[in-house]
């Protein structure tokens, strides 16, 4: 649903906005080296702008920090109605390594809710056109959660008073096969 | 004066050729040492939780649901790729492969789960690892395969009836 609205809504060019609320400035490397001619992201149209007012796209990079709490919540209102915001790297998905510092209050999700997650410490310039492309329908997203659950017991389970003598042997009287 | 600026400017342009990747449509290779979303071998993991107490930011949790079952969870969200569970992992579980195409619109995506049997301590019930191979040979019991009837068979006879050390360590039984 949310990429249908999005291929509807999204169209054309999508102008990001690029706001980092606290982080250490590799994110924000990564993401002008997206726009750069070697991953040149304008082929996509998508382009950097300098307002949130501009913007139908912002970029959050960085944990959700105590000082810069209320800045952020003010960019994302001030950008018009239909928005995406795109939480990049490792701080901004998950609050990053100082996640539990008094100065940091975790993710971005906590203030402003994020429509899709881009980790890494820092995401590669592909990874962020590859959440850009997932976001606008082009490709279908990779990761699944993974579960993997013991169904039998590896080892046979130790109880000495099932033990019994076989000849010159000592074998298990309940039939455990190898 | 500014047309030959111009015209300069364009051979200049014209001899760095076409730089552009053509990302989308082809990655280009990556550097072999690139480490991307940790995978978490299943057949392998021993259930240690070396990689939880090692993980800087704490995305590696363990949790003893009961006596037996150990359950691993990594949830990934602020994974560093740091690749430290990989280098601490004694039995190399853990991968860190080349995967960066991860951006999801939920956060559950990334998150892996492995649930473990594991053996239980007799005396306190709770999960410890398997014992190492020197350990088993040091065991009372230590068994070893009976290919042909296909069955475990145990070396050592001291607890059967009538042995003489039958007594001499406490088991509790179920």
């Amino acid at each position: 649903m949310l990429k249908n609205l999005c291929q509807k809504m999204f169209g054309r060019s999508l102008w990001v906005y690029h706001a980092n609320s606290g982080g250490c400035n590799g994110c924000d490397i990564e993401v002008l080296n997206a726009l750069t001619p070697y991953y040149d992201a304008e082929r996509f149209g998508i382009r950097l702008v300098g307002s949130p007012r501009h913007a139908d796209v912002m970029l959050c990079q960085g944990p959700a920090m105590r000082s810069t709490a209320k800045a952020l919540q003010r960019a994302y209102e001030a950008m018009p109605a239909p928005k995406l915001v795109f939480a990049i790297g490792s701080c901004a998905c998950g609050g990053g390594i100082w996640y539990d510092m008094y100065s940091v209050l975790g993710p971005v999700e906590k203030l402003v809710p994020v429509n899709f997650y881009i980790p890494g410490c820092p995401p590669r310039p592909e990874a962020i056109i590859y959440g850009v492309a997932v976001a606008l329908g082009i490709v279908d997203k990779k990761t699944a959660p993974v579960q993997f659950k013991h169904l039998e017991m590896p080892i046979p389970r130790y109880h000495p008073e099932d033990l019994r003598r076989d000849g010159e042997m000592v074998v298990y009287a309940r039939t455990e096969t190898v | 004066m500014s047309i030959t600026s111009k015209l300069k400017e364009a051979v200049l342009c014209l001899r760095a050729g076409r730089v552009t990747l053509p990302y989308p449509a082809q990655s280009s290779p990556l550097p072999a040492r690139f480490r991307g979303r940790p995978v978490f071998d299943a057949a392998k993991c021993i259930g240690c939780g070396g990689c939880a107490s090692n993980c800087p930011a704490r995305e590696i949790l363990v949790y003893d649901v009961c006596q037996e079952i150990r359950i691993i969870k990594y949830l990934g969200r602020r994974c560093t790729y740091c690749g430290r569970c990989a280098d601490v992992c004694p039995e190399k579980a853990i991968t860190m492969s080349h995967e960066f195409e991860n951006a999801t619109p939920a956060i559950g995506d990334i998150q892996q789960r492995l649930e473990l049997f594991m053996s239980t301590c007799q005396r306190c019930g709770r999960c410890f690892k398997e014992p190492s191979k020197l350990e088993e040979l040091k065991m009372k019991g230590y068994r070893f395969d009976d290919l042909e009837n296909e069955r475990w068979v145990f070396r050592s006879q001291a607890y059967l009836d009538g042995q003489p050390v039958v007594d001499d360590i406490e088991i509790e039984l179920d």
